[in-house]
């Protein structure tokens, strides 16, 4: 039996959840189907350790508040959405005291005051391009000729905004910084190797690129651009639920438990899905919120695509090279010069940026890196109910460890475990011994547990020519696919990564404008 | 004491100073050229540093330099003659090698006998690199538009722009934007399989950059060895007989044959600014020269912080300059032998010795070679771009003996703790144990080798920091941006005041486009009638 919807959205991430909410409030009758067991991705929560005690808040620890538009247009405060505490980032060094970095502010032991005084600046002009670049990120991607309604409108907005709205000077700055790396404008603008580094990293992190990598001042200007509506705070879980209560509430059908084995197509055109057990189900649009990748070369397959564009896909980079490790701890973790109140904030272990690139050196050759960086939250601190009275959860994001590491996960994992916990007792003495469970998802395993292509965060590398209009690849960045009605709407979509919901509104907009919905 | 008064005073004779004072001379202004050294030429010479051999001691080949100018100045009647090179190589570490070959049936022979899917790519690869040659090659004689000015002649220029790309297709214009953003790893990728045919095309677009070959920006690098021309062959590559000086000797003939005059051992130390307006310079033995025009062949770090006076230039464009990227990453060995080296990987009497060869097989080599230089090490297995020009031109070593031509990437700018001539010398035996290991002779056959790293090319040509294209072309210092926004049109910050070398736009290589550009636009300014030749149009 086959059952007919308007719509069927597949993975209910963030993106997938966002976009099957605006198609049913849009009136189209939407099946949302997920291959795991619950919603929300790689921003649901999980649990782990004995008896499943402990528990972290998803693969994406760190959360910063999405747009009001997205807020109002779902509903999502009346489906309990709330952004915890904004939180300092505390950036530690071996042998000096760790800096402090908040929004407009950084103080520290030895730091001088140009760089004091440089860093609101600093932080004001980059958030500024970021803005300009704002019109890009919020709608689909224009194309460049043969211009589809509203492309003029954006193209227009986008150079007024870099050249009137940043006036003459500050323009020729976001000119000549868009296209390059991040060091070389630290470099320029600070001193401090520490506050240089936790800069980078934030810039670099989730990306198979160093901070010396051309095109870094861009990934990091998207996440600033992620930022523009409050800083980062932990995250809790309120999202992935209100999306989803939102989503139900609009008349969605979420399915939870039911992997899409294929897209149905018929004469270029998608009809449905067929699910792992065979059954299928009707639709007059198909949306994948999963990795491109996937959809293209799994659930369409190449020999329903030209081969040139099948060739294209599969030429899209994107292998992660972060691993996570969640540690349950038998008390609270002691970081040297870190006060317990600091650790309620996101700690950084990325001493200099010479060695976050060396880090990265090593995952360009399948090794892992020998000294990694670290980015370090205690969820538990935030909410308690995450780990079993007087313990507490550490959640950890480990760079860089190469997908396909030398030898394979399989056999080198334990070792490398090993490695980073001791590394990371290098700044937490003793931590090895409060360490009561663990688990540690490398990007193979993030592969595997979260459908992500090559366990990448962003579902394709976020460099300059995966960007805007090539992202995922030209012929199918607005969304559409050269497949008739089989639409896109993951982080592998423009704007990319970062639980912002943008690729899965613009996805819907698209789809909603385009009238494939009627 | 009067000072002498010239129209225009051009400050070094790099290829691009004496291109630049041709044009100017051409179209009648008493023209000086003033160089610090006793040679002229720059970086472009040939010089005798071991008895009976002359060594292209820095730039080596001759492929970008613009036709236009080449007819416009009628270089070959001063002498100038270009060989085409035609042949390419890799070793392999396994004892075999990849050859590329003029001949485009023995090219893909070579290329299906390491993989055949390759060969059929080749065909699409090569289309596809030629297109944006055809299209790149119309802007490099053009003053590239000011996105922040609002004149109409930026307007005319972005639209002149906006219309050669909308000759393009769509999907064509999203495969330059690729072209342009990705690194040349990545791009090759697209096409080829095999390690080696990708190592090889790859190794070109890291000469002279601080960039691996998985670094975004690199692939469009490719260009550099497509977009030459030897005589109307777009993509050859050539030797100027006698060396590179005669590349500058053909350039500084045509411009003493238009009546300029060149002053060696005459060191600039200021360029002399009243009113806002430069008026000449003063030497370093303290003599001044009157120009109503003073044009900088210097790098635009050294024009602004060394022979300006700090409050002629604004502070906005000072900091620019200090914070000018311009690091190097090269170093050169120039090798006088006693006979010709052996290869016993190559077939007897191969063609491929002719050309180009590199000792690096595989991207990961390639780019562990710049993971040393981004800690300021030299590459303990560097990539090599080694030549012996001599068996082409005779006029470089005594009869039965050659000379051998090594470019080495990567030699930071300063090692740990600074360079020492003790420094430079394991560089150098590090780059010629590489080349010993697939020639068994080598060692012995060397007479003299000449050691170059950042270091000798700062201190000897004044390129800063050792960058041979007077600095990096990354995106921040392209087109409008280079050398600073607001400054690409060749015009300092005073008036009277232009600059003229590679610092500008298109950037470096012996090209001569960026003196060519400069002259336009001094001319434009005097209203003189214009000499500079109009780019070719495509074929």
């Amino acid at each position: 039996m086959t059952e007919r919807y308007d719509a069927i959205v597949i993975g209910a991430g963030h993106n997938g959840l966002v976009c099957a909410g605006y198609l049913a409030r849009a009136g189209m009758r939407v099946v949302l189907c997920e291959a795991s067991t619950a919603v929300g991705g790689m921003a649901a929560g999980r649990r782990f350790g004995d008896g499943e005690r402990y528990g972290v808040p998803g693969l994406a620890h760190l959360h910063c508040p999405v747009g009001k538009t997205l807020c109002n247009d779902l509903k999502l405060d009346d489906f309990g959405y709330s952004v915890g505490e904004p939180i300092d980032t505390i950036a530690l060094a071996p042998d000096a005291a760790p800096l402090v970095l908040g929004v407009d502010s950084v103080k520290g032991d030895a730091l001088n005051d140009a760089d004091i005084a440089a860093y609101p600046q600093f932080r004001r002009r980059y958030a500024g391009f970021a803005a300009a670049l704002a019109p890009l990120f919020e709608t689909k991607p224009p194309r460049l000729k043969n211009l589809a309604t509203g492309d003029l409108s954006t193209l227009t907005k986008l150079g007024w905004k870099i050249r009137f709205g940043l006036g003459r000077d500050i323009m020729y700055e976001f000119l000549r910084v868009a296209a390059i790396n991040i060091h070389d404008v630290l470099n320029e603008a600070f001193d401090d190797e520490r506050l240089k580094a936790a800069i980078a990293l934030d810039a670099v992190l989730g990306s198979a690129m160093g901070p010396r990598t051309p095109g870094t001042v861009l990934t990091w200007l998207q996440r600033l651009h992620g930022e523009r509506h409050g800083a980062i705070a932990m995250s809790n879980g309120t999202l992935v639920a209100a999306l989803a209560q939102s989503a139900e509430a609009a008349g969605v059908t979420i399915r939870p438990g039911c992997p899409v084995e294929r897209v149905l197509i018929d004469d270029d055109r998608a009809t449905g899905v067929m699910l792992a057990g065979g059954e299928t189900l009707e639709a007059g649009i198909v949306v994948s919120g999963i990795d491109p990748r996937a959809t293209f070369l799994q659930l369409v397959g190449a020999p329903q695509l030209d081969t040139m564009f099948a060739n294209r896909v599969r030429q899209i980079r994107g292998a992660g090279v972060v691993g996570k490790l969640h540690l349950g701890l038998e008390g609270l973790p002691e970081f040297s010069g870190v006060d317990a109140s600091q650790l309620r904030q996101r700690l950084l272990i990325a001493p200099t940026m010479r060695h976050v690139e060396r880090a990265f050196n090593c995952s360009k050759y399948g090794e892992c890196a020998e000294h990694p960086v670290f980015e370090i939250t205690v969820p538990s601190l935030a909410d308690p109910s995450l780990a079993p009275e007087g313990r507490h959860v550490m959640s950890v994001n480990v760079a860089y460890l190469p997908f396909d590491v030398k030898g394979g996960w399989q056999e080198n994992k334990a070792a490398i475990v090993r490695h980073i916990l001791a590394e990371l007792a290098t700044y937490a003495p003793g931590i090895e011994s409060q360490v009561s469970d663990h688990e540690f998802l490398s990007p193979a395993d993030i592969e595997r547990e979260y459908g992500a292509v090559q366990g990448h965060w962003h579902h394709g590398e976020l460099s300059i020519h995966q960007s805007f209009m090539l992202r995922p690849l030209y012929g199918a960045a607005q969304y559409d696919t050269p497949v008739e009605q089989l639409y896109l709407c993951s982080a592998g979509c423009h704007p990319g990564g970062g639980v912002t919901g943008l690729a899965g509104r613009n996805a819907a907009k698209r789809i909603l404008e385009s009238g494939a919905a009627s | 004491m009067t000072a002498k008064s010239y129209d225009a005073i051009v400050i070094g004779a790099g290829h691009n100073g004496l291109t630049n004072a041709a044009f100017l001379a051409k179209a009648g202004l008493r023209t000086l050229v003033l160089e610090k050294n006793d040679y002229t030429g720059g970086a472009t010479v040939s010089r005798e540093l071991h008895e009976g051999w002359k060594y292209s001691n820095c730039s080596y080949v001759c492929s970008l330099f613009r036709p236009e100018i080449y007819n416009a100045l009628d270089l070959g009647r001063h002498g100038l003659k270009v060989i085409p090179l035609t042949a390419s190589m890799t070793f392999k570490q396994n004892g075999d090698y990849f050859g590329s070959y003029h001949d485009a049936h023995v090219r893909r022979r070579e290329l299906m006998r390491h993989n055949l899917r390759d060969a059929d790519a080749a065909v699409r690869f090569d289309a596809d690199v030629m297109r944006w040659c055809r299209l790149i090659r119309g802007f490099l004689l053009r003053t590239p538009p000011d996105p922040g000015a609002l004149r109409p002649r930026d307007a005319f220029e972005f639209a002149h722009l906006l219309k050669k790309f909308y000759e393009l297709s769509e999907n064509q214009l999203y495969e330059f934007i690729r072209f342009f953003t990705m690194s040349i790893a990545e791009y090759l990728e697209n096409y080829f399989e095999d390690e080696t045919i990708l190592a090889h095309y790859s190794g070109g677009s890291i000469i002279g950059t601080g960039l691996g070959v998985y670094s975004p920006g690199t692939a469009y690098v490719l260009l550099h060895h497509a977009m030459g021309d030897v005589d109307g062959n777009i993509g050859a590559w050539g030797f100027a007989r006698g060396g590179m000086g005669a590349v500058s000797g053909a350039i500084a003939g045509a411009f003493l044959a238009h009546g300029g005059e060149i002053r060696n051992d005459a060191e600039v130390a200021q360029i002399l600014v009243s009113g806002n307006r430069a008026t000449g310079v003063r030497l370093t033995s303290g003599e001044e020269l009157m120009a109503k025009v003073v044009v900088s062949n210097l790098d635009a770090r050294r024009t602004f912080t060394k022979i300006m006076d700090e409050n002629d230039v604004p502070p906005s464009l000072l900091e620019r300059a200090r914070n000018f990227k311009i690091r190097g990453s090269s170093g050169k060995l120039n090798i006088a032998l006693d006979g010709m080296p052996s290869f016993p990987a190559l077939p007897e009497d191969s063609p491929l010795t002719l050309g180009h060869m590199h000792f690096t097989d595989t991207l990961e080599r390639l780019e562990r070679a710049y993971d040393d230089w981004k800690d300021d090490r030299w590459s303990a297995d560097p990539y090599t771009d080694t030549l012996i020009p001599s068996q082409y031109d005779p006029t470089l070593a005594p009869p039965g003996k050659h000379m051998m031509s090594v470019f080495v990437q990567y030699c930071p700018v300063e090692p740990e703790g600074g360079w020492t001539d003790e420094k430079r010398d394991q560089f150098g035996q590090v780059v010629i144990d590489q080349i010993a290991d697939y020639s068994p002779d080598f060692r012995e056959l060397i007479l003299h080798a000449e050691i170059r790293t950042p270091r000798e090319l700062e201190d000897e040509v004044g390129l800063t920091e050792g960058n041979i294209f007077q600095g990096e072309l990354t995106f921040d210092q392209l087109l409008f941006n280079r050398p600073f926004p607001g400054y690409a049109q060749y015009r300092g910050p005073v008036k009277g005041m232009y600059m003229c070398g590679s610092s500008t736009h298109p950037g470096g290589g012996v090209m001569g486009a960026p003196g060519t550009n400069a002259a336009r636009e001094i001319l434009r300014d005097l209203r003189r009638p214009d000499t500079t030749p109009e780019a070719f149009s495509d074929d």
